[in-house]
């Protein structure tokens, strides 16, 4: 490079110096200075998250250390002789969670039909104004409703009727109790109804009314619409729903506690009572009295931490996946 | 020529507007019948109540009789979902249903009428597709997604989708205002085919389209129609001022 062109490498550098100088003296620094922010708070997410989890992974180290794997598999859950098997809560968990979102699903995806495809404007938006309500009504007081009103009821009337009827699956055998998992997964159901139904709601908002029209127009009936048409198209975004659905049933703790009769046992029978990971932490904390016993209450947080974060990843991908399907479809 | 649809006295209103007013108006068999008009004039509103898609929207009210065949498809027997499987409907933008494959596209209609199997799909959906010419294009990728179709292509689908179901009627939305011109030729030439079998009825804003593809036209202004007749003579001769103003670019 000779002189002359070194010369004119200086001049161009120094213009662009200038031209930089002139733009973050005006509102562009505010601007940086803004995306920092911003940019720091999104991250204080992530790291919250990541020592939350790591807090509960060092916490249960001396678990982990005791028990291995047996810490999954094992049923003995005694506190006194120091022996810690949480089978019966991830158990009580999955079976509750599940049977509660196969339950409310069709309940809170007709609820949203209901008042989107088929109600007239004024009912669908009372009735979704009161649905939005029931999620607002704090988790205590549907347990207390649990136990005041829906186990007397279960108790004298359903799983009586059950036990004569039904009695002989090894689902409806045993006393009736009133507390146990159908109570839990009732209470379940009736919690994540609201919030499965208003996402769905929003979802099949979205339909297009070419998509209905053209169903309409090929002589499809109501109901023929909306499989033709609508639940097609809002599929992914009810998977959606159904698995945010899940992910609020795993972790409720507090309605469950009230009503699931808390005895660490796996049993077929819904009318047996059973307990929760959360239900289990929020009962033993306070009164643990050795370092293991917490420890083993804290690999239960850990578990309850990775199965709620493995269920809302693997939902992701699913959603992805079905999004991207139909967003091909949204173009002409 | 024998009349497939005769409108009669037909008012339709939106909560307080009127959109049609008084309309009568023959549509014969097996004849392309365009309906021209500035936006705003009703020449939707009018083909959509030709199968009832007004029953959709719950302002709406419609009076006087729309005489098919023989029947009034207002009348208090008449079955909505019935008379649109013999009227069926081709959208302004093609509309398929995108989690469906070709071939449960062009099924789907024909499929709600009862019961259907294999065999006869497969050659419903070949004769369909074959009948809008796009068979050939799509025959190695009929279990493929629709929406990998151009637009043209797709807006084709859906004129096969309508006549899998086989209709007597068929009403189009302007059908090639959302594509190319190619595609758009080829829509025309489409419906040139279609009408030995079926009535058509197509809304345009597209003078030189009506003039192309139709025996009839229909010129409507502010809800009521002006003048009709012979597409030759409408765009040759009118007999009304504002159509001659309209056809001529004057206004509109």
């Amino acid at each position: 490079m000779n002189r002359f062109d070194t010369n004119r490498m200086e001049a161009i550098v120094s213009h662009e110096e200038q031209l930089r100088d002139t733009v973050s003296a005006g509102g562009f620094s505010g601007d940086r200075i803004f995306r920092m922010i911003t940019l720091g708070f999104a991250l204080s997410i992530i790291l919250i998250l990541l020592l939350i989890t790591i807090g509960m992974a060092v916490e249960s180290i001396p678990a982990l250390k005791q028990f291995g794997w047996r810490f999954i598999t094992g049923a003995n859950w005694d506190a006194v002789q120091g022996r810690f098997g949480a089978l019966p809560y991830i158990w009580g968990s999955i079976v509750s969670s599940l049977l509660a979102i196969v339950a409310a699903t069709p309940l809170a995806v007709g609820t949203a039909l209901f008042i989107t495809e088929i109600a007239p404007k004024k009912l669908g938006g009372a009735i979704a104004s009161l649905v939005e309500l029931l999620a607002a009504i704090p988790s205590v007081i549907y347990g207390l409703w649990g136990i005041l009103v829906m186990i007397p009821w279960l108790q004298q009337t359903v799983e009586p009727f059950l036990v004569d009827h039904f009695g002989f699956l090894p689902f409806f055998r045993g006393a009736p109790y009133g507390v146990g998992m159908l109570a839990a997964v009732m209470i379940i159901m009736i919690m994540i109804i609201p919030i499965i139904t208003s996402i769905t709601k929003e979802v099949l908002l979205t339909v297009p009314v070419s998509q209905k029209e053209a169903a309409v127009a090929l002589g499809a009936t109501t109901w023929e619409t909306i499989r033709m048409a609508v639940l097609p198209y809002g599929r992914s975004g009810i998977l959606g729903a159904v698995v945010l659905g899940l992910g609020r049933a795993i972790g409720e703790t507090m309605a469950v506690t009230m009503v699931i009769g808390n005895t660490p046992q796996i049993s077929l029978s819904l009318l047996d009572p059973a307990y929760t990971m959360p239900s289990v932490i929020a009962n033993e904390f306070a009164e643990a009295s050795s370092n293991l016993h917490s420890s083993a209450l804290m690999e239960i947080g850990l578990i309850l931490l990775v199965m709620t974060l493995l269920i809302n990843i693997t939902a992701r991908f699913l959603i992805w996946g079905v999004a991207r399907q139909g967003a091909a479809g949204g173009r002409i | 020529m024998t009349n497939k649809i005769t409108i009669e006295n037909l008012n339709v209103y939106f909560s307080a507007t009127h959109a049609i007013k008084n309309v009568s108006l023959d549509v014969p068999q097996n004849r392309v019948t365009a309906i021209i008009g500035p936006s705003g004039c009703g020449k939707s509103t009018l083909l959509r109540s030709i199968n009832r898609m007004h029953d959709m929207i719950p302002s709406a009210r419609v009076t006087g009789s729309i005489i098919l065949d023989d029947t009034d498809i207002y009348g208090r027997s008449s079955n909505p979902v019935l008379i649109r499987r013999r009227v069926g409907m081709v959208f302004q933008k093609p509309n398929p249903f995108p989690a469906m494959s070709i071939h449960d596209n062009v099924i789907a209609g024909y499929k709600l009428s009862g019961r259907l199997n294999r065999g006869d799909a497969d050659e419903i959906v070949e004769s369909s597709l074959k009948r809008v010419a796009l068979w050939d294009e799509v025959k190695d990728r009929l279990k493929t997604s629709a929406m990998n179709l151009s637009g043209g292509q797709q807006q084709r689908l859906c004129i096969a989708r309508t006549i899998a179901v086989k209709p007597d009627v068929i009403l189009m939305d302007e059908p090639a205002s959302a594509l190319d011109p190619l595609s758009t030729l080829k829509i025309e030439e489409l419906i040139e085919e279609l009408k030995d079998k079926y009535t058509i009825v197509i809304v345009t804003h597209n003078m030189q389209q009506a003039a192309r593809v139709s025996d009839i036209t229909a010129f409507f202004y502010l809800g009521e129609l002006i003048e009709t007749g012979g597409t030759r003579k409408m765009f040759t001769n009118p007999e009304k001022k504002q159509t001659e103003d309209y056809i001529t670019g004057r206004f509109g």
